[in-house]
């Protein structure tokens, strides 16, 4: 099969947050860059299927400045064959630029299968894997935590409010990927090897007009220090009253 | 005139509390912009008779879609019906649910207008909406700047409370748009349908490792049912060793919530479930630990084992809800 994956190159989710001088970005500085969990996960999904299926190609693409080249070449060192770099100046935060950019990128490349994250760190948004979709008019499944392809076909598993569903689909598809559905290899030295031979295309993004901006960056309030209650079941009647009482939540 | 389309969205023959929610939100942008609000309601025949309830919460318009095909998510079906109707408008509205993260898209993309998802507040200005969204995991609040003739807005469940602004509303039915299903629901697992949702659940217990074992959950569900309106969720570790579901996860990589009230049992409060219940109204702990993290968030943490805590706390708000 021919597989596409869009990745996302994010800071490492783990950080403690500052904010930069001017407001309106987080401050880089010490940050740790890498590609996006979810997107990490959707890899492994098109390493598995190609493996198991005999002959195909997956192909990574991502939006973003010169830096996600690191991140598409990470791609291709865990055994991704080619990576395609849609060049912008710095962050887009608006999902339906983006999504042009992928849709223009992918509408002539043949794929059967074109894979995402289920929302990016950063952007937290789960817009680009459904918009892209919609721009290509192909079927779109979201938040997949399983998916088998046969003869043409997919069949995936969804998790959704309080329930999961089972849905299929016909191939060419989108499919946007949850955790849960595959561990990330790391890559091998000899993939990081073969890695630096491997094709990275350069282009312009075609983003069309950006609708969305971001005016200003701020850490959420901290939470008020908390108090402790009380020791084992002796503490729940004072407990019981402060929720009724104190939270008014009982 | 600049007017506001909501998508309220209906569970069988009900409106969610998600679906008033956004009602509310679109009654707050429509005063702001000069201009009426319009709900779409789509659901299995039957959902005509809730139109007026959206009347309550400021609807001046409602169309009525009705067909046997929206008992469920028909999600080709329903951003056809939405888009055809929405090119006019200032904003189409809708919550951030499991069927607003996957229609909102698809709206965008249709209408080619810009989207800000997961909101959890807005204001407008001239052709810019402005709106605060819970980034990085909820590690940092982004202000976005939406610009345009027309705009895609979701909404962060629970982040808006549904508000009275009584009217009686104008209703049409419509019939929904033609749209080729492509994608088909084969099965429904967990039977769970109808359960509350976490994500608007005012009450929240969850559940750690510190339960040991999935048997232990019964402790969990008992609270919860104590409690009446309260939903059951998990941390990680719970749902990767297969106690509970993946859909039950709270945290970075999980569902993130804001209920009035959240119960952390056997939970450690590592940063990555923060991440998801943080902003809680008011947050319980009970731990055995009294320097795990959870406490340093906690309004109200409680030293001791589950297994002896948890059953008098069931008892005692058993007793407090029958007082009421
Ligand atoms: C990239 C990434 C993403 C992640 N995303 C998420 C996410 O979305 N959600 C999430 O939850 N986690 C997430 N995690 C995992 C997270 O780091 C923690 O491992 C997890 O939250 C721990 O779950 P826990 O609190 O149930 O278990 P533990 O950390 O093992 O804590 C169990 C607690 O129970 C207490 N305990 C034990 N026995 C008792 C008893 N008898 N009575 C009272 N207390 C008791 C212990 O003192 C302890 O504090 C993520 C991790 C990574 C790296
Ligand atoms: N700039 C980008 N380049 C390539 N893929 C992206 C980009 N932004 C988002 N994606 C993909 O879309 C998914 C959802 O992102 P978002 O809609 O921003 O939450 C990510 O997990 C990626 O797979």
């Amino acid at each position: 099969m021919k597989i596409a994956v869009c990745i996302k190159r994010t800071p490492d989710s783990e950080s403690r947050f500052k904010i930069g001088g001017n407001g309106s970005a987080i401050d880089e500085t010490g940050l740790k860059f890498d590609m996006d969990d979810f997107a990490g996960y959707a890899i492994e999904v098109a390493l598995q299927l190609n493996e198991k299926q005999g002959p195909g190609e997956s192909v990574v693409f991502a939006v973003g400045p010169d830096s996600v080249q690191e991140t598409l070449r990470k791609a291709m060192s865990m055994g991704v064959d080619r990576a395609v770099h849609l060049k912008v100046d710095g962050p887009v935060f608006d999902g339906v630029a983006v999504s042009k950019a992928l849709a223009a990128e992918l509408k002539s490349g043949g794929f059967d299968l074109i894979l995402f994250g289920k929302y990016a760190f950063d952007t937290s948004a789960s817009i680009v894997g459904t918009a892209t979709a919609e721009l290509l008019g192909l079927p779109c499944v979201t938040a997949a935590s399983k998916l088998e392809i046969a003869s043409g076909r997919g069949t995936a598993r969804r998790e959704i409010e309080g329930a999961g569903e089972i849905v299929e689909f016909p191939l060419p598809a989108v499919v946007t990927i949850d955790e849960g559905i595959a561990r990330p290899r790391y890559p091998s030295l000899k993939g990081i090897m073969a890695a630096k031979k491997k094709p990275l295309e350069t282009k312009p993004a075609q983003l069309g007009p950006v609708r969305v901006q971001v005016k200003a960056m701020e850490l959420p309030p901290e939470r008020p220090a908390g108090k402790i209650v009380g020791q084992g079941a002796a503490a729940v009647p004072e407990l019981v009253r402060l929720l009724q009482n104190e939270a008014k939540v009982l | 005139m600049p007017n506001v389309l909501v998508f309220a969205e209906s569970r069988g023959t009900d409106i969610r509390k998600v679906g008033l929610e956004a009602v509310t939100a679109a009654r707050a942008l429509a005063d702001a912009v000069g201009g009426e609000v319009h709900a779409l309601v789509g659901g299995p025949p039957g959902i005509a008779g809730k139109a007026a309830a959206l009347g309550q919460y400021g609807a001046d318009a409602v169309f009525v879609c009705e067909n046997a095909a929206f008992a469920h998510y028909a999600r080709e079906t329903i951003a056809a019906t939405i888009a055809e109707r929405a090119k006019s408008y200032r904003a189409v509205v809708l919550p951030f649910s499991a069927t607003g993260r996957d229609l909102g898209p698809r709206l965008a993309a249709k209408l080619d207008a810009p989207i800000a998802a997961d909101i959890v507040s807005l204001s407008a200005s001239g052709d810019t909406i402005t709106v605060k969204h819970p980034g990085y995991a909820n590690k940092v609040i982004v202000t976005l700047a939406v610009t345009g003739p027309l705009a895609v807005l979701s909404l962060r469940p629970s982040a808006f409370t549904p508000k009275e602004a009584p009217r009686t509303p104008r209703t049409e039915s419509i019939t929904a748009s033609a749209a080729t299903e492509r994608v088909a629901v084969k099965e429904v697992l967990e039977g769970a349908r109808g359960k509350l949702d976490l994500g608007e659940a005012p009450v929240i217990v969850s559940g750690g490792r510190g339960l040991r074992a999935p048997e232990n959950f019964k402790l969990v569900e008992d609270l919860a049912a104590a409690f009446g309106n309260a939903a059951v969720g998990a941390t990680r570790a719970v749902t990767d060793e297969g106690w509970r579901p993946v859909s039950d996860q709270i945290g970075q990589t999980g569902r993130q919530v804001s209920p009035q009230l959240y119960v952390a049992v056997g939970i450690s409060g590592a940063i990555q479930h923060l991440a998801g219940m943080r902003t809680a109204k008011t947050i319980v702990a009970i731990n055995k630990d009294p320097e795990a993290p959870i406490f340093k968030v906690a309004d109200y943490g409680v030293v001791g084992d589950v297994f002896e805590v948890v059953p008098a706390l069931t008892d005692a708000v058993r007793e407090a809800k029958k007082g009421h």
